[in-house]
């Protein structure tokens, strides 16, 4: 696959019943440096199909000859983070995307309240290095469930004294968020990680307060990655391709030596567009109109449905 | 093959700047069709074919010395042509390691980095340059780290730094843009620093090229090229010495055309800076006179065709309008078609 980094699992660390931390080593060569607030992609050899999470990068991006991240066993259905926990072990071989941050600190802020909840602590790992290396004022406070969800919550206290807070749902302890936001000082960034309703209390909050929009960040994933497979069927020659979820139409089209110009890769720049007749289309391009989605696709982005036939005029 | 570096030439007064053959043959002809109109151009700035300009990320050519001596006359007469805010100086550093490691890998007969932790030795046997700094620490480097890099690389560089879903022009050093300003654009977004450009924003081009802007992940760059024409081989065209080049516009004329007359191409180089977040904006800028040009008779054909079919709000902004006639006329005689309802 192309331009992902292959990765070595070079220890693992259990450090709640639900929490589990993983350090990679590259391969060969050295990994890319990355930013405060990073994610990769990890692409889990899966059998008979790879699964994908995104996790943030949680080490100090002073020190980016190893990665880590820490996985929270989820009850989903895809089951990602149930293969880290139960078939990733030690010297086991992983590939990853390129870090890409979505969640970096913001220059101008003269204060970073970090508010993170239960697994959503990792971004804040490694911003508070950044932070601290750059001596900025900040504040980390983590709501958590004392034995389960409350990975790093020892360390950071000792590391960070006054700087720190932990609110302990076993133990009754609430995490206040009105009381917290309202008494900042000026120009604050507030940087929030975790459950969703973690992240719409802190948006909810700010707004009301008069914060704004451009002081509240919240941690999205890209959620373009992953699709589901699918079937492509050619007009011309009547061939048709499984997709897989793991490949674009365009790379499935790419690996039939089927010719359709692309630039971007990335449904920007037109380049791509092609018609179709038939099928249900998941469009994922910032280039076509509505109206011509009736009748065009991005094959570099955009899919056919789950289950789905997609006729195009090739 | 190894690059061969010319001798000094020059690029203002007597421009004795020229291309040889072999830089006429890997230059970035920037036209795949007989209409030319702004697109989201961009494509993986993956490498290109051995010895084409596309080959390597930073591409050093047989003007190397030139181009680096042009850069420090024009940052000697305005140091404001190197700008750096007090939030980008990390952004510097990584700007400084990305362009030291690939020019280090691509062109080692040329460049050679030894780093034995952040004890980092650099040497540049074209310039005669071995130093010896510490990473990360600016008092160790006679310059600030991306003007210290920036003066032994060809093209001009911009940092950006990503924020509220923006990018904002925080540092750059830039000695030979096409008629813009760092100096003016420093601290602008996007959107404010592409303000000047006709018929792009309502083509919607600057929202979809931002939005891939701010997604770029660490090594996976872009490319696009770009591109104007410009009177001598001059590469400092800033708004600022406007009034030292603005004139000769006007000095076009059948006779000379094919030697005064340049075309222009910016091959554009954006990749994430992976500590800083920062997005870099490298702008490599070729020059071909049209008599260069039309040794490939091809180019000067399709090159008339792109001119006369331009539409006017570009040709204005470009700076073309008053010489864009005798430069059609000239290049009709490379266009079959021309000649044959002439
Ligand atoms: C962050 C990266 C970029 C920087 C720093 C940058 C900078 C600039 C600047 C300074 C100008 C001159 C504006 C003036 O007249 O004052 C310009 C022109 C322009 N830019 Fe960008 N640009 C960037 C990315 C892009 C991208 C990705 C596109 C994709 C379509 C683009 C399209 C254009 C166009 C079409 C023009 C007009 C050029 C001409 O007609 O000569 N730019 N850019
Ligand atoms: S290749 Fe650019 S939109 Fe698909």
């Amino acid at each position: 696959m192309n331009g992902l980094l292959d990765v070595r699992v070079a220890a693992v660390r259990q450090l709640t019943p639900l929490v589990r931390e993983f350090t990679l080593e590259a391969e060969h060569g050295a990994l890319p440096g990355f930013s405060a607030g990073s994610h990769v992609v990890v692409h889990m050899p899966a059998p008979g199909r790879t699964l994908r999470n995104a996790y943030s990068l949680l080490g100090d991006p002073a020190e980016a000859q190893r990665y880590r991240i820490a996985v929270r066993l989820q009850e989903d259905s895809r089951g990602g983070s149930r293969f880290m926990h139960e078939q990733v072990n030690e010297g086991d071989r992983l590939q990853l995307s390129p870090p890409a941050n979505l969640f970096g600190l913001h220059s101008e802020a003269r204060h970073h309240l970090l508010i993170a909840g239960g697994i959503g602590i990792t971004p804040f790992l490694a911003q508070i290095a950044e932070l601290e290396r750059r001596g900025a004022s900040f504040a980390l406070h983590y709501a958590c469930r004392g034995g389960l969800t409350d990975a790093y919550r020892g360390e950071l206290a000792g590391r960070l004294g006054a700087r720190f807070a932990a609110y302990d749902a076993s133990a009754g302890e609430r995490l206040d968020l009105a009381a917290l936001l309202r008494s900042q000082p000026l120009a604050t960034h507030v940087y929030v990680c975790g459950p969703q309703r973690l992240i719409d209390g802190v948006r909810s909050v700010a707004a009301s307060l008069g914060w704004p929009q451009g002081r509240v960040h919240w941690e999205a994933f890209a959620a373009a990655a992953p699709g589901e497979p699918f079937v492509a069927e050619l007009a011309a020659s009547g061939r048709r391709l499984e997709v897989p979820a793991d490949l674009s139409l365009l790379e499935a089209l790419e690996q039939a030596d089927v010719a359709v110009p692309s630039l971007c890769r990335g449904g920007v720049c037109g380049q791509c567009a092609t018609r179709y007749s038939s099928g249900a289309v998941e469009h994922r391009d910032s280039f076509l109109a509505e109206a011509e989605r009736a009748w065009q696709l991005m094959p570099c982005v955009s899919r056919g449905c789950a289950g789905s036939t997609l006729v195009l005029d090739l | 093959m190894p690059v061969t570096l010319k001798p000094l030439e020059s690029y203002r007064d007597d421009f004795s700047f020229a291309n040889s053959p072999a830089a006429i043959a890997r230059f970035p002809f920037p036209f795949p069709d007989d209409h030319y109109l702004y697109s989201v151009n961009i494509e993986p700035a993956t490498a290109g074919a051995p010895g084409s300009v596309f080959e390597h990320c930073f591409d050093i050519d047989e003007h190397y010395r030139s181009e680096t001596a042009e850069r420090a006359r024009v940052l000697a007469r305005d140091p404001q042509r190197f700008v750096v805010m007090p939030h980008m100086h990390e952004a510097c550093w990584d700007a400084l390691e990305m362009l030291m490691t690939h020019l280090a890998a691509d062109y080692p007969e040329h460049f050679r980095l030894t780093r034995k932790g952040n004890q980092w030795t650099w040497e540049n046997f074209a310039l005669d340059i071995c130093q010896r700094f510490t990473f990360g620490d600016a008092d160790t480097l006679p310059y600030e780290p991306l003007e210290y890099i920036g003066r032994q690389v060809q093209g001009d560089f911009a940092l950006l730094d990503q924020r509220d879903g923006d990018l904002y022009m925080d540092a750059g050093i830039v000695t030979g843009p096409a008629d813009w300003s760092l100096a003016f654009d420093a601290g602008m977004s996007f959107k404010q620093w592409h303000a000047p450009v006709p018929m792009a924003h309502q083509m919607g081009v600057f929202d979809r090229a931002l939005k891939y802007l701010l997604n770029i992940p660490v090594e996976r760059p872009m490319r696009r090229l770009n591109w104007t024409m410009t009177i001598n081989p001059r590469l400092d065209t800033s708004s600022e010495t406007f009034h030292e080049w603005g004139h000769e516009r006007g000095l076009v004329t059948a006779d000379n055309v094919g030697r005064l007359v340049h075309l222009r191409v910016e091959l554009q180089h954006m990749a994430r800076l992976p500590r800083s977040n920062a997005l870099l904006f490298g702008i490599r800028t070729y020059l071909i006179s049209l008599d260069e040009l039309a040794t490939n008779p091809a180019w000067a054909c399709r090159l008339h065709r792109v001119l006369r079919g331009l539409p006017d709000a570009i040709a204005d902004y470009k700076g073309l309008t008053r010489y864009r006639q005798t430069v059609v006329d000239w290049l009709s005689r490379f266009d079959p078609e021309a000649e044959a309802a002439a």
